[in-house]
Parts: C-alpha cells; structure tokens; sequence
C-alpha cells in the first residue's frame, strides 16, 4: 500500500518548468528520502503533496497525486484537512510567535470544535506531543516561557511536536536538519526512524550520509526529472543510472 | 617601525569624519530650535489664557472671553467618529488587498490608486465631503457629513500603513499556519493581525493629528463659528447637528474676530498640540506594551 502516489506530475512557476512527469510512489509507514542537487525542484515536489505551493500565483499543475488513495486533485478535496493530514517540517524552525504551549496546541484550536477542547485535553496533547519528540523532561517546567527563546535542536523538534495532536499520517519534512549541529541532527535521526510504521515520512536531504541512515527507500532528482528510485541501499551501491552513479560517488567520495 | 601611524590619507578621512557629523548636528540643531521656539513662545503667550475654565467653559462676548468647551468636545466628536469608521474599513481593505486579492493588473492599479489618494490635498476631500454626504447622501451640515469626510481623507493612509504593517509579518508565520491546516482566515486572525498590530495602530495613530487638525473637510461639512451647547453633559451634541471644532475655532479667532487678547487663540492652538501629544504618548505606550507582551 502506498501513501504518496504521483502520476505524471509537473509543474511550473509562471513559464519556468520545475517538476517534469513526477511519478513517484512511497510506501505508507516507511520512510522515504528525496535526494539531488540544489535546484532540482525536491521542495517543489514535497510542497504539492499537501499544496501548499499553490499559495504562490504564478503556479500551475498538471497530473495527479494520489494520497491515502484519493487523488488530492479532485474537487471534493478539503485543503484544510489535506494539510492537517500530510504536515510540513521546515528547513529553518518557524515556531509561531508565542508560547510552547499555544505552539503545540494552536492546531487543535484551528480543527477541534470547543467543547473538545477543554484545559485537560490541551493539557494531555502537550505532554503527549512534547514526550513524543523528548522535549518534555526539558520544557516541562517553561511551557508558558516563548517558543522562539528556545534552541534551534528544540525550535525544529517543537515545530514537530505540534504536528502530531493532529494525528497526521504522512510527515513531509524539508531538510529538517539543515539548521542543526551533529548532535541536534542525530536526535531528529532518531526520532524519525522511530516513526517506521506509524507515520510515512517523505524526507528531502543534501546530506547522503543521513539519507542511508535513516531511510529505507530514495528517490534521486535531477532538473525536475527523477532519475531513480527505489530501496536505498541499491541505489546507493547498484545505481542504475549513471547520472544517480555521478551524484553518489561525488558525494560519498 | 609603526606600522599603525597616522598618515595623512587617515587625517584626510578623520577630518572627513568630523565635518560629517557637525553638519548633520548643525542640521539637528536647524530643526529642532525653531520646532522648541515655536512651541515655547505659543505656551509662553497662551499662559494667561491656559486654565481649567477655559477648557470647561464656552466662549463669551463675541469670542473675545471665556474657553472652548464646545470646540474640544467637537473635535473629541469628530475625530473619534471619523476614525471608528475609517479603522475597520481601512484595515479590512488592506487585509483583502495583501491576504487575499490575486496579483492582477487590478489589484495592483488599486494598490496605486490608494497611495495617489493618500496624497490628495484635503480642500478636494472637502469638496467631495459636500456633493456626496451633505448633498447627495442627504446628511446635510452636520457631525455626522465632517465625520464621514475625515474618514474619506485618511482611510487611504490607513490602508497603506496597514498594508506595510501586515506586510512585514514573515511569510514563515504564514506557511507554518497553512501547513497545520488553517484558513486564510484563521491565519489573519491568530497570527497576521496580531504580529501586525503595533503597526496598524502605529498607523491610525498618526491620522488622529490630521483629522484633529485639518478645517478645510469639516468647514465645508459640518463645523461652525460658534453654537451654543448644554453646558455639564458629556454629549451635548447630537450627530445630525453642526458643531464647533477647535481647528476650525483657531481660524476664527485668528482671522474673523477682531479685537481678540493674543492669548486665547494661543491657548486653543497648546490645546491642539496637547491632544494630540497625548494620544501619541498613549499610542506609543500601547506600542511598548503590545511588544513586550509579543516576546
Ligand atoms: N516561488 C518560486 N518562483 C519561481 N521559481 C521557483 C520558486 N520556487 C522555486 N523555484 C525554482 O524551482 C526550482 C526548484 O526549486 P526547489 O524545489 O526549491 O529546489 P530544491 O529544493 O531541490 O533545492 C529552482 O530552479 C528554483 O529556482
Ligand atoms: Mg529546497
């Protein structure tokens, strides 16, 4: 079963063309990574699988993306519930101005209707989210303190944290570790790989070290095109392509 | 050997320097002298005129005594009405033109259109104040025809200082709202318009001194010389009456009354200033307190 299918997807922004026939499936529970060069459009195809590009005018799609196997495309397709279903990790953290706790619990207020969302149940999702990412031994005793205070490593796994009281099944993440030192990258590694089997996780990285670490299939991009994909490991020692072949060597070396 | 001795290229660079600074401080000085002259010596005639009466009582004997309660409380009528009508329509149009509307020829025409208004002399809104709202909307001379004409003349301010004000929230803030799954709307609300709030009020703020100040739109409108009001309430003027002003009370004293003592309309003009002074203190005092409460 797959959670993310796309079928000849392509898109432009204004007359430049980023995405060029994307077709592309990716396992639900496993976890995915997106790989190529600056440039090659990896945030571009992460950002149409929950459409949030179309914010921007000048964008035009066309084929299809099946999630959860339903072709987000069709007419009777909620944005609103898409994106709380398939949420987004950005490069740089972006908590919302405000405190820990109102990060974490501002999506419940977005969806839930009020009588569901009594102190208690707020209470609950906070520790449930923060102890999910192992933030809450740390912020338990601030949750009232500004998220932007925080450090970068707890900026990114906050902007995590407030995800999951959404229940989402599919976790978009645009190199979440970009912004991070070796030890706040590892502990999001972690987290990830523990995520196998409850979320899909699509995982763009430059990093191709982190890409064989954590996933268990890769998709390699080149100008809009991909070029390859499948489990990782081949892809990584067998490519089949040579241009795949060129980038991992150049990178591995 | 030196080799971090003062040549003369660095006492060219240095004498550059010092030349630089003591233009600027003269240009300082420039302005700010006859900005303290002009306040001093207006406080300085008004002093005998400058006491609680003359706030809390109207004029007298053909203007030539008492105080100028009927204009100040005119002025408080106009400039409060004008603005509750210009805020709301004002910030919901910037709202609409930087959240919503598409990049089109349109918008964009709009967009300009709204900085040329904001920039159109107010004799003109004066004009367009009588054929629409006295005339044609039927309003007549009256608060309510003044009111309305202010909030035509600066809602196109509001809106591009808005439209500044909204546009400086990150478009990070934004994103991270729609990819929890907000609305448009959701996110104007919770974020948008509260991380924009300092600016817009920053915004309305200033307009307060132009609609307190300007008599050319409420001259035309619905401020007169002189009308007599209940003395002791607090509302004494009903909104389809005229009413005195104290932009439009200083033009009187100072041009259509002979025989005035210096300090009366000295005194109506410190008035002038201090309201205005006033609710800009208390403008950027809200500022303060809005931020820190942000952090
Ligand atoms: N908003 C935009 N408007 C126009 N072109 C864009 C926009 N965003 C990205 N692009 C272009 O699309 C291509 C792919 O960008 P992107 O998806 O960000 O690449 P990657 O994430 O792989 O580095 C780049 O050439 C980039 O210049
Ligand atoms: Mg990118």
């Amino acid at each position: 079963m797959n959670a993310i299918e796309t079928c000849q997807l392509s898109l432009w922004y204004g007359t430049f063309q980023a995405l060029k026939g994307i077709t592309l499936e990716v396992e639900q529970g496993g976890i995915t990574a997106l790989i190529g060069p600056s440039g090659c459009g990896k945030t571009t195809l992460l950002r149409c699988c929950n459409r949030i590009n179309e914010r921007i005018p000048s964008v035009r799609t066309t084929g299809e993306i099946q999630i959860l196997g339903k072709n987000i495309y069709d007419a009777d397709v909620s944005l609103l519930e898409l994106r709380k279903l398939a949420g987004m990790v950005f490069q740089r953290p972006n908590p919302l101005p405000m405190s820990i706790y109102e990060n974490i619990v501002f999506g419940m207020r977005l969806h839930a209707p009020p009588e569901e969302r009594t102190r208690a149940v707020l209470d609950q999702a906070v520790e449930k989210a923060l102890t999910g990412t192992g933030l809450w031994d740390d912020l338990k005793d601030k949750l009232h303190t500004p998220a932007i205070s925080l450090q970068l490593e707890q900026q990114q796994k906050l902007c995590i944290a407030r995800l999951l009281p959404l229940q989402p099944e599919i976790i978009l993440m645009d190199e979440p570790c970009a912004a991070l030192d070796i030890a706040g990258t590892e502990s999001i590694e972690q987290l990830i790989r523990s995520w196998k089997g409850v979320y899909t996780t699509l995982i763009v990285t430059h990093n191709m070290a982190q890409a064989r670490r954590v996933s268990s299939h890769s998709a390699f991009m080149l100008s809009g095109e991909l070029v390859e994909n499948g489990l990782t490991e081949p892809l990584f020692t067998q490519p089949k392509d040579p241009r795949t072949a060129e980038y991992v060597s150049g990178h591995l070396a | 050997m030196n080799r971090f001795a003062t040549t003369p290229l660095v006492q060219a660079k240095l004498r550059q320097e010092a030349l630089a600074s003591y233009a600027a401080l003269g240009m300082l000085v420039c302005i700010l002298l006859p900005l303290f002259g002009m306040v001093g010596d207006l406080v300085w005639q008004a002093a005998p005129s400058l006491t609680w009466q003359f706030l809390t009582t109207a004029p007298t004997h053909g203007m030539r005594e008492g105080g100028v309660r009927p204009a100040f409380i005119g002025t408080l009528y106009l400039v409060t009405i004008s603005l509750a009508v210009a805020t709301p329509i004002g910030v919901l149009a910037a709202v609409y033109l930087t959240e919503y509307a598409q990049d089109t020829w349109f918008n964009r025409a709009v967009n300009i259109a709204v900085l040329n208004l904001a920039g159109v002399p107010s004799i003109v809104h004066a004009l367009f104040g009588l054929g629409a709202f006295v005339y044609a909307a039927q309003l007549g001379y009256s608060i309510l025809s003044a009111s309305l004409t202010l909030a035509i003349m600066t809602m196109p301010v509001i809106i591009a200082s808005t439209r500044e004000a909204l546009l400086s929230v990150p478009r990070s803030y934004r994103e991270a709202c729609w990819n929890l799954g907000a609305s448009r709307w959701q996110t104007i609300r919770a974020i948008v318009l509260p991380n924009a709030l300092s600016g817009i009020l920053t915004g309305v703020i200033l307009q307060v001194s132009r609609a307190a100040g300007e008599t050319a739109p409420i001259m035309f409108t619905g401020a007169v010389f002189y009308k007599a009001i209940q003395p002791g309430t607090l509302l004494p003027y009903a909104l389809d009456e005229q009413c005195m002003a104290l932009s439009m009370h200083l033009y009187t004293l100072s041009t259509q009354t002979p025989g005035v003592a210096a300090s009366i309309p000295n005194a109506t003009a410190v008035l002038l200033l201090g309201l205005v002074f006033l609710v800009n203190s208390a403008a950027i005092g809200l500022r303060t307190f809005l931020r820190s409460r942000g952090k």
